[in-house]
């Protein structure tokens, strides 16, 4: 319980002092409003993937649904910010899209998560591009045009705040009983129920987990950048969160925030190139798969407790 | 009721399209298991060729089609080699966002080399027009549905009985065991790419003619329509993506002819995933029971 | 219960200094300092809407060059040559705003073109109108593009095509009165504001019966299903707002299905691809709104020299957006040279006062709201020709 405690409070500080980080260069002006836009996106792609890389990752789950998730969150903020207009309406409008996240992930997830792998991938997607069609064709949600003009009240200490919490709440869902459970799952359907686990139930508890957070990424992405479209939310966006999860390595979440980051980095410097962007993001793509197969960091999870416990040990070895 | 007839003629030949795509799908999952993204890519760099080879060299139709058939193989063995064959033992997800680079760069390369324009395919055959009773059918409509059906029947022979196909089953049932009867696993899969290619290739020349025109990005859509309808229809089975194509193509036409055009790929997936949640492995799929 | 605290302690601390202490960054508009005057391009040169993006871009180049072989753009008696810095957006908000805060950020331009679509446009305007930087898209036709939230207008977000509300009933106008079509069917891509908000347009302002209203997606290739049952329903015309990608085959497959009445579509038609894809002998009897007429072309020297120029340097026919995105760049010359100066701010001003501009798309007069007032004219094909081309009133 002490112990834990150090390593918690260790983490309070980076996040804090990365915090101070970031703000003082701003201030300073190493950081303008381009890269902080980089950043802020980074952010948001940080809570997709995390969420998304629990469901793939530690409950097994292959989901290619995950930006109809973020669709609804970015919509129920959109939506609700355009008459509450002030900070009270914007949080309660992310409480509102992962309460209707939560109640679609419930409807989608209870009878598609008895399907294997591809079915699984396939029917998610699907799912996601129903969702994406209906917010298409509703008046409220301005149809194709999308909704613009949404009043900005995230700026990038919020996305940070939410990047920080929402790790808080996957990392220690994760390491509790819980996750346990759901990683069971992952490794041996049947050995997990026959110990006694509700595999269903634990399978839609990481789905319902990673789709809230997904919205909470879609309310961000919605009024940080202040216009959206049903477009923005379609097979395309599933598949770059994916990228991202694979990337970084599937149940590695420092992977994910390392994948995010690099490929959010690339993703600014390509900006260069005009044309050819995208030529070179998928040569890199490729290239990276095909050396690093397991993903950057593949499952390796980076952890400060290892880090203290190990120089701990080297200490006794040299006294 | 002239209509109705009419709208199944419609279905059949959009249908015909997709099972045409389907067919390649599932033949590279059915032998490694994986998702090819590229596909629908293949399709396009086969409607390309065709493009270029008609207006520029003037090859009659068959000489185009099989050109690209051609094309399409080659660039299905390449991508294999390069691309698919490093990560044969990796995490079949990995292979998964592989294909997803190599179909990205086949976009955006083929788009930064020739533009992202839309093109008009050379019409070498001209369009005719059959009238049967009210009922309204082309030439090329008839020319898609048999090439499909007759491609069908071909594979399902190339399957069951050659001497690759047995080495095709086999492969795919257990790769090891395979390779210890003496099968040579690399030419077996690069065959079967080459083969689910060509089709892609055929289909690109077969569909820049019918609904005359191409693009860079042509592949997609379709590519993804005709990877649901390999879903559906159980991938991995031949029978299956035929049939998938069909459902999907007849079922898009029906719900455009009752006036819901605006959700018409919504419904496709809403009945896509019932029909999964009656049979989890699609309709000639194999519910393969895990043992303990 | 750790994890609770730990949890509130985060929050707390960091909500405290958010409060306090966050860096904001303000920047009054860009100069331009030095022989160059750069201009940004903000364009969907991949993505679903690359082929658009492209051929913009291409009239953007061609005016920027045009501008350059004569010296510059005059400030306050001093020739500056243009220099674009041209970015992909890739087709996604998200990019084209942090392509536009590079732009305005790094590169330091003075003014922007583009981006093509409304929604790559509206994603784009809180980050130049923190910089001060104005844009003038050469075709986001939605309605509030240039607006507010409370209805006033965006100081530095302008553009060079017609708002949708006016080209869908110009085209309702011309419906009734040309065409005396008194049964009219619509089917509107419903991918993008664009086909629905003509739709909507339309719709509103078209006295008789809309029989059949309905949709069909970017990338569709097959509109049999629509068109067979629009054949049973007896219409006198058939309104379908869209790209010319998506509009040729819907012309080529009704007349293949023998569907012969008039296909009234939008300036997204206004292209030579149309009547190829479509196939010449299936292009009669269609007709676009469209600023660029071949008549209003042979009274306006400017469309003249454009289109031959044009044509000489990519060897085709110029399509309406290369006209658009080559009068954007034109119209911020023109600001630029009418205030002496080519500060950001000072551009954008002089935009919202362009009078008389002499574009290739007509004569160009800014309103209040920021859209261009110009002529509108219908032309009709015959045979994939133009043929003639109506003035609506």
């Amino acid at each position: 319980m002490k112990a834990n405690f150090k390593y918690n409070l260790i983490w309070l500080i980076v996040m804090i002092a990365g915090f101070y980080l970031i703000n003082t260069l701003i201030l300073v002006g190493v950081i303008d409003s381009f890269i902080a836009n980089m950043l802020v996106t980074i952010g948001i792609n940080i809570i997709l993937a995390t969420g998304l890389n629990l469901i793939i990752g530690f409950a097994g789950q292959f989901s290619l649904g995950h930006a109809g998730f973020m669709a609804i969150g970015a919509y129920a903020t959109a939506i609700v910010t355009q008459t509450a207009s002030s900070p009270v309406g914007f949080y309660a409008s992310i409480f509102i899209g992962i309460i209707v996240s939560i109640i679609a992930a419930l409807i989608v997830g209870i009878p598609t998560l008895r399907l294997r792998g591809d079915y699984l991938a396939i029917a998610t997607m699907g799912a996601s591009e129903i969702i994406r069609i209906i917010i298409n064709n509703l008046k409220m949600t301005g149809g194709a045009a999308g909704m613009f003009n949404i009043p900005q009240f995230a700026d990038w200490p919020t996305v940070y705040i939410m990047v920080c919490l929402t790790t808080i709440i996957i990392v220690n869902f994760i390491h509790s009983r819980a996750g346990r459970a759901v990683k069971s799952v992952r490794e041996d359907e049947i050995a997990a129920e026959a110990m006694g686990i509700n595999i269903t139930k634990w399978k839609l508890a990481a789905f319902v987990l990673g789709a809230s957070t997904a919205a909470v990424a879609g309310s961000l992405h919605a009024s940080y950048l202040q216009t959206i479209a049903p477009n923005d939310f379609g097979i395309m966006e599933s598949i770059s969160i994916l990228i991202i999860v694979v990337l970084g390595g599937v149940g590695s979440i420092t992977g994910t925030f390392v994948a995010a980051v690099v490929l959010g980095v690339l993703d600014t410097v390509l900006q260069n190139f005009g044309a050819l962007r995208m030529v070179i993001y998928a040569i890199a793509l490729v290239m990276i798969m095909i050396f690093k197969p397991s993903g950057l960091l593949g499952t390796w999870e980076f952890s400060v407790k290892r880090l203290f416990s190990r120089s701990k040990r080297k200490e006794r070895v040299e006294s | 009721m002239q209509t109705f007839f009419q709208q199944i003629i419609n279905g059949l030949s959009l249908g015909s399209i997709y099972a045409l795509l389907a067919l390649g799908y599932t033949m590279v999952y059915g032998i490694i298991k994986l998702i090819n993204f590229a596909h629908g890519d293949i399709y396009m760099l086969g409607a390309f060729w065709g493009y270029y080879v008609i207006n520029v060299w003037h090859f009659n139709f068959i000489s185009a089609l099989l050109s690209a058939m051609l094309v399409g193989a080659a660039s299905g063995v390449i991508i294999e080699y390069f691309a698919y064959r490093p990560l044969r033992h990796s995490p079949r997800i990995t292979a998964l966002i592989t294909a997803i680079g190599v179909s990205f760069l086949l976009e955006n390369g083929m788009s930064y080399l020739f533009t992202s324009n839309t093109r008009d395919f050379p019409q070498i055959i001209k369009q005719v027009n059959y009238h049967l009773g009210g009922v309204q059918i082309s030439n090329i409509q008839i020319l898609i549905l048999a090439t499909s059906c007759i491609l069908m029947i071909l594979l399902q022979l190339i399957i069951k009985k050659t001497k690759m196909g047995r080495a095709m089953r086999a492969v795919s049932v257990d790769a090891d065991a395979a390779e210890l009867v003496g099968i040579n696993i690399n030419w077996t899969i690069s065959f079967t790419f080459a083969l689910g290619s060509s089709l892609a290739g055929a289909a690109g020349v077969l569909i820049g003619l019918y609904y005359n025109s191409i693009d860079p990005l042509m592949g997609m859509t379709p590519g993804i329509k005709a990877f649901v309808a390999a879903v559906l229809g159980g991938i991995g089975s031949v029978p299956g993506a035929s049939v998938g194509g069909f459902i999907i193509g007849i079922l898009e036409t029906f719900v455009q002819s009752i006036g819901l055009s605006a959700y018409k790929d919504a419904v496709v997936y809403f009945v896509l995933i019932v029909i999964l949640l009656i049979l989890p492995a699609g309709i000639f799929g194999k519910n393969t029971k895990e043992k303990v | 219960m750790k994890k609770v605290v730990s949890m509130a302690a985060i929050v707390m601390t960091a909500g405290v200094f958010a409060g306090c202490s966050t860096a904001k960054t303000t920047t009054k508009g860009n100069q331009t300092t030095g022989n160059t005057i750069k201009i940004g391009v903000n364009m969907e040169l991949s993505g679903a809407a690359a082929g658009y993006g492209q051929s913009q871009k291409q009239g953007i180049q061609l005016a920027a060059s045009e501008i350059n072989k004569d010296g510059g753009i005059n400030v306050n008696g001093k020739k500056k040559k243009i220099k674009l810095v041209i970015r992909d957006n890739k087709t996604s908000n998200n990019t084209s705003a942090s392509v536009a805060a590079q732009l305005t950020n790094n590169d330091k331009v003075v003014a922007i073109v583009g981006p093509a679509t409304t929604n790559a446009g509206t994603a784009e305007i809180p980050n130049i109108t923190k910089a001060a930087v104005p844009s003038v898209s050469p075709s986001a036709t939605d309605p509030a593009y240039t607006l507010k939230k409370n209805g006033k207008v965006q100081p530095y977000v302008f553009r060079a095509c017609y708002q949708n509300n006016f080209q869908g009933a110009t085209a309702a106008k011309f419906m009734t009165n040309t065409l005396k079509a008194k049964r009219v069917a619509v089917y509107a891509d419903n991918s993008s504001d664009y086909g629905t908000g003509l739709a909507k347009a339309f719709k509103k302002a078209y006295t008789g019966k809309v029989v059949d209203s309905q949709f069909f997606t970017a990338g569709d290739k097959d509109f049999n299903a629509v068109l067979t049952s629009f054949k049973s329903k007896k219409i006198d015309a058939i309104y379908a707002p869209g790209y010319y990608t998506e509009i040729g085959l819907i012309i080529k497959q009704a007349r293949q299905a023998g569907i012969n009445v008039p296909i009234v579509g939008s300036d997204g038609m206004a292209d030579p691809k149309l009547a190829q894809i479509a196939g010449n002998n299936n292009a009669s009897k269609i007709y676009y709104t469209t600023p660029f007429s071949d008549d209003v072309a042979k009274a306006n020297p400017t469309a003249v020299k454009f289109m031959n120029k044009y044509k000489a340097k990519y060897n085709q026919d110029a399509p309406t957006f290369s006209a658009l995105a080559y009068d954007s760049v034109y119209m911020i010359k023109q600001a630029i040279e009418n205030e002496k100066s080519a500060d950001s701010v000072k551009i954008a001003k002089g935009l919202a006062k362009i009078k008389n501009f002499d574009g290739v798309t007509g004569n160009i007069t800014m309103d209040k709201e920021h859209n261009p007032e110009k002529p509108i004219a219908i032309e009709e094909l015959t045979k994939g020709k133009v043929s003639e081309s109506f003035n609506v009133k």
